[in-house]
């Protein structure tokens, strides 16, 4: 009888499509927040807003499956304090993924600018327009912004070195490559 | 007999007495305002310092004239770099019309205190006709002047070049205003 040391199909899809929103959104925010006004930098402030709403829409199902979901064990000769630093790091991307496009949304409202995620729905403002605000929600969003940056570093880091230097089949876990069974 | 009418007459001619003859705007009760949409967004501004000279008897509406003369410069355009972009030669042209005007040519009666009210909005040097509703609400010695329109940017050259694009910044903007007034 072989295991898969596998994540689930939909645990892999969600994986992979947020990294993807969330690489098109980073540094669509940095380059975008130093252009001058016009109608382009409109246009991508509006995609970048969206990207984020995605992103929020997605980490909630995503909270959902890992909730309801083990995630494949690590192997077993793996040391006591990666695994412990696998979980926190993990547990702080889950928690930026909620708390970024959420300060970006709130941002956004104190700013004055309601979020309309696609041109057509329109999330609610959960606070009112107030300048001081915004830009401290401008500066916290940032923040919160190369925090994630780091800690993508370290998860990707880590990945690559379990993976090519250990010779683990550690990127299998996420669907890259043929299906491990050991 | 002869006195009560005479009386009756008084009581009925007092109120003419009374009237008020509305020439002062209010500027802290006063606002000018208007709302956009920016990639579908809605985005609200206003005018912060505008003048007016006024002219309107209750009694007479035909009669009334109005000319309001708003400062471009006190704009509030949703940010501060949108305040900064609207002055430039692509929107205001700021420095060469630091102003826009209205000047009313004609009131005309609706019933039920709404009243239209025609003339030539004057923005970025260009002329245009326009005819804007307004609601009157008469109080103790102030009296409410509200009015929303919609004026289309581009017929202004209002956002030129680049900024034509209205499906970036729409072309429609609702402007809404409450001049309050005492009188004489």
């Amino acid at each position: 009888m072989s295991t898969v040391t596998r994540y689930t199909t939909p645990a892999i899809v969600l994986h992979w499509l947020m990294a993807l929103l969330i690489f098109a959104a980073f540094p669509l925010g940095v380059y975008m927040h130093e252009l001058p006004l016009s109608p382009d930098k409109l246009k991508l402030y509006s995609y970048h807003k969206w990207i984020g709403v995605s992103v929020f829409l997605l980490v909630a199902i995503r909270l959902g499956w890992r909730l309801t979901h083990t995630p494949p064990a690590l192997p077993g000769d793996i040391a006591a304090w990666q695994r412990r630093a696998s979980a926190v790091t993990h547990g702080l991307l889950y928690l930026l993924m909620i708390a970024i496009p959420l300060s970006g949304w709130l941002m956004s409202s104190a700013k004055g600018f309601q979020t309309v995620w696609f041109g057509v729905l329109p999330l609610p403002d959960l606070i009112e327009k107030n300048r001081e605000l915004g830009d401290l929600l401008a500066g916290v969003h940032k923040a919160l912004n190369f925090t994630l940056l780091g800690l993508v570093i370290l998860h990707v880091g880590a990945a690559l070195k379990h993976h090519f230097i250990e010779r683990r089949p550690f990127l299998q876990r996420m669907g890259l490559g043929r299906k491990e069974r050991t | 007999m002869r006195l009560t009418v005479l009386t009756l007459l008084a009581v009925l001619a007092a109120p003419a007495a009374h009237a008020v003859e509305y020439t002062t705007m209010l500027p802290k009760q006063s606002s000018i305002g208007f709302e956009f949409r920016q990639m579908g967004v809605p985005v609200k501004g206003s005018f912060k310092r505008f003048a007016t000279e006024m002219a309107f008897d209750p009694a007479r509406p035909e009669a009334a004239r109005a000319k309001i003369e708003i400062d471009l410069a006190s704009i509030d355009a949703g940010s501060s770099e949108a305040d900064d972009e609207s002055a430039g030669k692509l929107w205001f042209n700021r420095s060469v019309y630091p102003k826009a005007t209205f000047v009313s040519r004609e009131v005309r009666a609706l019933g039920n205190n709404r009243f239209e009210l025609r003339g030539t909005l004057t923005l970025k040097g260009k002329p245009r006709d326009m005819v804007i509703p307004v609601s009157y609400a008469p109080g103790r010695n102030t009296a409410t002047f509200d009015g929303s329109f919609v004026l289309k940017r581009l017929d202004f050259g209002i956002g030129e070049g680049m900024w034509a694009d209205v499906a970036t910044v729409a072309n429609e903007v609702q402007v809404k205003f409450r001049i309050a007034a005492t009188g004489k």
